[in-house]
């Protein structure tokens, strides 16, 4: 018997995705263009036993999905733009809490209500810098129906091994859109469990770095209790105001991202051995540059496309090893005002020009707008 | 013998950060007496609370806790329960914090009937942040944001309350300190959200600015506006001008909301937990 397949939609996938992954939590609000997320869930969490809320407004269901978190749920939010942006303080209190859950956010157009609700790639910031303070950032930008289910899964993996919020950020183009998807077989992909604590409950710290970085997190309502909250705090989870402990816990919860970068960091590259013109493409804007790049090899330009799927962290390191390779040009088309294109500026350390393709008008970058940037490539 | 109120203290974390006056510390015994009653199980526990004077007692207390942001506690506590329908949820914390940033959490939070108990201290100003004035300030009086009197009519909480939706709503006040516990016991009990008012002063930053001469001036006045219910089923409506009433306000059975879920549960055929 071959394996179960479907025709979805990239939302639909995303809450399939989330019911391999163990989740047995939602919480949110509705909003276009994700509400299909918690249209699935909806329906299929209560068929295992599961919980979904619909709560009153987004920050409401970011706390709720904290709060089911922390009583050892696998916990799932969708939102887009304007509900993210409302998120953002508890974002950071789930990074400063140290909290796995997962956060679904589809892109459209922004500022504030924007275009509803036509394809956009602006929200790529605003999962790194939209909650004050320093804090990690785990974002994660699918390209296909497939691979947004898969990335809900990965997300999961990684909140749960990183103890931290994290992002999957489909734009609305891969959200909507309807492929084929082969089904994994149960236990085909890894499923990685909360690392929970051995102690003894009187010896129990919920941020205990003797086990590492990553410190096991029990669950309320278990045989652990224990103190949480949104101050820094010691390792007891107590505040604390004292500078050289709110220095290192501060300095643990960003390393614990970026000191993994090559654990997290997934990435495409497509006919890059030999490329001279390397686009720098994610989400559905990568579907047009692959597009791009093969129309551009029937013509003798030689271009390839470097495909970011973890967005955050950014692929600085080998996108600098392209640059210090020797290319021409890099080319970053983006359905924003050139986010990418700063990131790919920066990291590459002025080794090769880098050209933008910016579109904010809700229409979608054609292959021929890339091609057509190939050509200015001297 | 005198109660063992350390039986529910958390070792080392007292002295508490609150000033020489505030009632939090009275209501906050009068939660461990009841807890105490109930014989509620630490573990089985969650005290959650947002961001105030009254929102850092979860800390004190040997229990789960959780101090979430400003004005969430009640989004919060909603997902523990929802994820945890058999652990006790109490929720504390002041005024501006419930009523104010979280008023949206609040009055929702009534109307789903989750069973959740939640102890608001309502001292009518933000005593954190040095005195400005909150949703249950009376209008004209004096807060560091109001200094020619507030123009902002006020709410009253337990109204609210039972106008959201909240099956039991009391209210008490940090004077009437042996009444305290007996109210919270009878809202835990309650299937369903319940609401417990305790009328509670700042000297610090609301009585110092409104002519209060000391704090048992404070507590006076809390002893004088005070009405419990039943003596007020024989008073005038002149005689209860400018009074408070205290007691059990609203009691009331209707179906609760991780129960209503349950059926949600079992409609799609899932399995029970």
């Amino acid at each position: 018997m071959g394996k179960k397949v479907a025709f979805l939609q990239g939302n639909e996938a995303a809450a399939h995705g989330a019911l391999y992954a163990g989740c047995n939590f939602f919480a949110g609000y509705p909003i276009t263009p994700s509400t299909e997320v918690a249209e699935v869930l909806s329906a299929e969490l209560p068929k295992i036993g599961g919980k979904f809320i619909q709560m009153e407004d987004e920050i409401g269901a970011m706390a709720a999905l904290l709060g089911g978190a922390l009583a050892g749920s696998k916990a799932l939010t969708s939102t887009s733009g304007p509900g993210l942006s409302l998120k953002q303080e508890l974002i950071g209190y789930g990074c400063i809490a140290e909290i796995p859950c997962v956060i679904y956010n589809v892109m459209r157009g922004g500022p504030s209500t924007g275009m509803p609700t036509g394809p956009s790639q602006s929200d790529v910031m605003c999962a790194k810098w939209g909650t004050h303070g320093d804090h990690p950032a785990i974002c994660l930008v699918p390209a296909s129906v497939q691979e947004t289910y898969e990335e809900t899964i990965r997300a999961f993996n990684l909140s749960e091994k990183y103890r931290t919020p994290v992002m999957v950020m489909p734009d609305e183009i891969v959200a909507h859109m309807r492929e084929r998807i082969v089904f994994p077989e149960p236990g085909e992909i890894e499923i990685i469990p909360r690392k929970a604590p051995t102690v003894p409950p009187e010896q129990y710290k919920p941020y205990d770095t003797s086990f590492g970085d990553v410190p096991p997190l029990a669950a309320f309502g278990s045989e652990y209790r224990f103190h949480v909250t949104g101050l820094n705090k010691m390792q007891d989870g107590f505040p604390t105001t004292k500078a050289s402990v709110v220095q290192e816990e501060e300095e643990r919860q960003v390393r614990k991202v970026e000191g993994n970068v090559d654990d997290i960091v997934k990435f495409e590259e497509y006919l890059l051995d030999d490329a001279e013109i390397v686009v720098v493409a994610f989400g559905s804007t990568s579907r047009s540059a692959r597009y791009a790049v093969n129309e551009a090899r029937k013509e003798g330009i030689k271009a390839g496309m470097f495909r970011i799927i973890t967005y955050w962290p950014f692929p600085e390191k080998q996108l600098l090893a392209l640059a210090k390779r020797g290319v021409k040009a890099f080319i970053t088309p983006e359905m924003n005002l050139g986010m990418t294109h700063g990131l790919v500026k920066g990291c590459t350390e002025g080794k090769a020009p880098v050209l933008g393709i910016f579109r904010v008008d809700g229409e979608p970058i054609n292959p021929g707008q890339i091609l057509d940037k190939m050509k200015e490539v001297k | 013998m005198a109660f063992d109120y350390e039986k529910y203290i958390r070792p080392g974390k007292l002295p508490h950060i609150w000033c020489p006056g505030c009632g939090h510390g009275i209501v906050m015994k009068g939660m461990i007496r009841a807890m105490d009653t109930l014989g509620l199980e630490k573990n089985n526990t969650a005290i959650v609370s947002g961001i105030g004077c009254a929102s850092r007692l979860p800390g004190y207390i040997d229990c789960c806790t959780l101090h979430t942001a400003h004005g969430r506690a009640a989004a919060f506590a909603t997902g523990v329960k929802l994820a945890k329908p058999e652990m006790t949820v109490i929720l504390v914390g002041g005024d501006g914090d419930g009523t104010a940033i979280g008023g949206n959490h609040f009055i929702h939070a009534c109307r789903r009937n989750i069973d959740m108990t939640y102890i608001i201290m309502n001292n009518y100003i933000y005593g954190m942040t040095g005195g400005q004035f909150s949703p249950t300030t009376p209008h004209m009086h004096k807060a560091s944001t109001t200094p020619y009197g507030n123009p902002d009519p006020s709410f009253d909480i337990a109204k609210l309350a039972i106008g959201a939706g909240a099956t039991f709503v009391a209210r008490g006040t940090a004077f009437h300190a042996n009444q305290i516990d007996k109210l919270i016991v009878e809202a835990i009990q309650h299937k369903g959200f319940s609401v417990v008012e305790i009328l509670d002063d700042c000297p610090t930053t609301y009585g110092r600015r409104n002519k209060f001469k000391s704090v048992i001036e404070m507590m006076n006045r809390l002893k004088e506006v005070a009405v419990p219910v039943k003596a007020a089923e024989k008073m005038t409506p002149e005689q209860l001008a400018g009074k408070v009433l205290t007691g059990i306000l609203y009691k009331e059975d209707k179906p609760e909301y991780c129960s209503e879920y349950q059926k949600v549960i079992e409609r799609a055929g899932g399995a029970a937990r």
